[in-house]
């Protein structure tokens, strides 16, 4: 009978999470990777290194931040979609999007920080967040190329997640995958209805993957050369494949798809390589990269600007929730 | 708003654990959390985020009124329980013929 | 159900006032998607905006099979003009503040469950069907915007300022709620359409119940009162409303999508 771990993080006054004790840090460092070596799951109150909390705590964090403005550019065509249906498809993928902005953040405070001090760090412009969202959706075309694109590559990305070290991420994870299935359909359906459509349509289409295929690739992040944190966060079990090998995981799934809806990527020196099996694709612009992660891509500012308008304009209501449970204490 | 300051840290909504029962019979279980000014709201909003596929009940507990057992506390509490086979039911021989 | 052409007609065009009433405030409500003053509440309305819109795919569906001339729910939806959507001045209302979009959504959900309920008891079978299903829904968003209006008008200050003020910009759209009209009366006769008269002191008993509790003033009957919104007179708003929501049909004619 395996010691079970528990499940639910208990906010108490002054958590202790230094670990002192007889053992001494290095033992705890080493029973730490042997309990991941083994498979096992670190759940909130248990002993973990400062640098796995702060990463975690990053990356968790950046996750909840992409759902959350993420919706901006999504939620851009909520208003013009132009069926009931798309209306209704539309409204209720974002509103996920949403829960798992929420999902997140509440995976996030397990490690001891709060939700007020996360949107802050959102707000301030400090924290990241997907790189994609800085890109604006300019036709209803981009709506599908997303579902299908963005949808299709956070998928390849986060089922692993779902077998990551940190319990209450890795739980979060399993339920955002279950309710990404939808999204990408969704998404794939919309671009074949367009495809497959007038010649206006056909063109709005093959437009938008042309502007969206690159920033799609850049959603995996730097060559894996470039990627600092990987090794570390790959020995821990928070990141479980490096960032070149789900690209092209993703590249060689995606490609096929784009022939059977009848499109082309704006990639000239894309080649299907017999040895490797793989979709060898082009360089990828990483001055763009760069510049979009540090705040130079075309939506950066306004996206801020949106975050703090949402978060200022609702502070008088929040404030009313507080009284209205102070003067009313049991409810 | 000046880019450059931060805004000022806000008080925190309270914290509510919610635990959901997929079907009558079933036990409740954890399924995450959530931020709501009072009970009534928490109950509401648990609704809507982890609710919108379906549930049977909804529980949602300030985070602060669980007690948990602590990983220090583990092997005292639950190691020896590895050893009282008594507890199972494969520990004693019933007659093939009998049924219980 | 078997219906004289005259009572077809009238059927259809009673379909589209319940229909349009939801498409438009669905519509309003979708406007909030990631502008909520929390994640929860951002949740909170999309959902209620999913029920309402789901509720007006149904009844516009139920009108292109009751008008049988070969238009489909979209084209009902996305290729008429403002004169002639049948839904009330108050849900065409732009949203203004939290509390102006709490108000205007509690002054329908206060109307919608005994007009569901009743609806649930039509003589139409799919009209009752569609009404049974939509009460359980309209319940929850009446317990939802209850709740805020307590908070937001036993608030602060400022919270109760903003309603108060809501709350009075919005009384003049509140009558057409409750006033029947020939339609109106003719099909209650047929036991089909809900009777609005009977309905009236119940909005008016859940109405000022909870706009005591939460400290707020009722504001007076002595004003001007909007009409005339079931025979396609609107507000100036209804027009930027349906255009940015029909742009794509009306820029692709007979386009799929």
């Amino acid at each position: 009978m395996t010691t079970p771990a528990p499940t639910i993080a208990a906010k108490q006054p002054t958590p202790d999470f230094s670990g002192n004790s007889p053992e001494g840090e290095a033992q705890r460092q080493v029973r730490f990777e042997e309990r991941i070596q083994a498979g096992e799951r670190i759940e909130p109150k248990d002993w973990m290194p400062e640098r796995y909390r702060k990463q975690l705590t990053r990356m968790i964090s950046q996750h909840a931040h992409s759902e959350v403005v993420g919706m901006y550019p999504e939620g851009n065509w909520i208003t013009r979609a132009p069926t009931l249906r798309r209306k209704l498809g539309l409204l209720a993928k974002v509103q996920d999007e949403c829960g798992h902005g929420l999902y997140l953040y509440c995976a996030a405070e397990t490690l001891g920080v709060d939700r007020n001090e996360l949107t802050d760090e959102l707000l301030s412009g400090k924290a990241k967040y997907s790189s994609i969202f800085n890109y604006p959706t300019l036709s209803w075309a981009d709506i599908g190329v997303i579902g299908w694109l963005v949808d299709g590559a956070a998928i390849v990305n986060q089922t692993p997640l779902a077998k990551c070290s940190y319990g209450p991420y890795a739980r979060a994870m399993v339920r955002i995958c279950k309710e990404e299935s939808f999204h990408l359909k969704q998404g794939f359906e919309i671009v074949t209805t367009l495809a497959q459509g007038t010649p206006e349509q056909k063109k709005m289409v093959q437009e938008s993957l042309n502007r969206w295929w690159w920033p799609v690739l850049m959603m995996f992040g730097p060559a894996d050369a470039e990627s600092s944190n990987s090794e570390v966060l790959m020995r821990w079990r928070v990141k479980l494949h490096s960032n070149d090998s789900l690209r092209q995981r993703f590249a060689n799934s995606t490609v096929a798809q784009v022939k059977v809806v009848g499109l082309t990527l704006p990639d000239p020196d894309l080649r299907y390589n017999k040895a490797t099996g793989n979709w060898d694709f082009g360089p990828i612009d990483w001055d763009e990269f760069w510049r979009v992660v540090k705040g130079q891509g075309p939506c950066n500012r306004e996206r801020l600007r949106a975050s703090r308008k949402k978060h200022e304009q609702g502070r008088w209501v929040r404030e009313a929730a507080h009284a209205y449970a102070a003067k009313h204490p049991v409810n | 708003m000046d880019s450059n300051t931060t805004p000022e840290t806000e008080a925190p909504m309270p914290l509510w654990e919610i635990f959901s029962q997929a079907k009558t019979g079933k036990p409740h279980e954890h399924v995450g959390s959530l931020h709501a000014p009072d009970a009534t709201m928490a109950l509401q909003n648990a609704r809507d985020a982890y609710a919108r596929r379906g549930s049977a009940s909804l529980w949602v507990v300030p985070a602060e009124a669980i007690i948990a057992s602590t990983p220090e506390d583990s092997p005292m509490f639950f190691d020896s329980a590895a050893d009282k086979v008594y507890r199972h039911p494969q520990f004693y021989t019933i007659p093939r013929s009998v049924r219980l | 159900m078997e219906l004289t052409a005259e009572m077809r007609g009238q059927v259809f065009d009673y379909l589209l006032r319940h229909a349009d009433d939801r498409l438009v405030l669905g519509h309003r409500l979708s406007e909030w998607c990631g502008h909520a003053p929390m994640l929860e509440e951002d949740l909170a309305l999309a959902n209620i905006a999913l029920d309402l819109i789901g509720q007006a795919t149904l009844l516009y569906k139920l009108a292109a099979q009751t008008e049988d001339s070969g238009r489909t729910e979209d084209d009902l939806a996305f290729l008429r003009d403002p004169s002639e959507f049948r839904n009330l001045q108050l849900v065409e209302q732009p949203n203004g503040d939290f509390a102006f979009t709490i108000a205007r959504q509690f002054f329908f959900d206060a109307y919608d469950v005994p007009f569901l309920e009743n609806l649930s008891r039509s003589a139409h079978p799919e009209l009752a069907g569609i009404g049974a299903k939509a009460l359980k829904e309209a319940q929850y968003h009446l317990r939802h915007t209850q709740q805020w209006m307590l908070r937001l008008g036993d608030g602060t200050d400022e919270s109760h300022r903003r309603l108060q003020d809501a709350v009075d910009d919005l009384w003049c759209f509140s009558q057409e709620l409750l006033v029947p009209d020939s339609l109106n009366h003719a099909l209650v006769a047929a036991g089909i359409a809900v009777d609005l008269e009977a309905l009236r002191s119940l909005w008016r008993a859940t109405v000022e119940q909870t706009l005591r509790e939460a400290t707020l003033e009722i504001p007076s009957d002595a004003q001007y009162m909007a009409s005339g919104s079931r025979g396609g007179y609107h507000t100036e708003h209804l027009g930027y409303l349906l255009a940015e929501m029909q742009v794509l049909q009306r820029t692709h004619p007979g386009a799929t999508w």
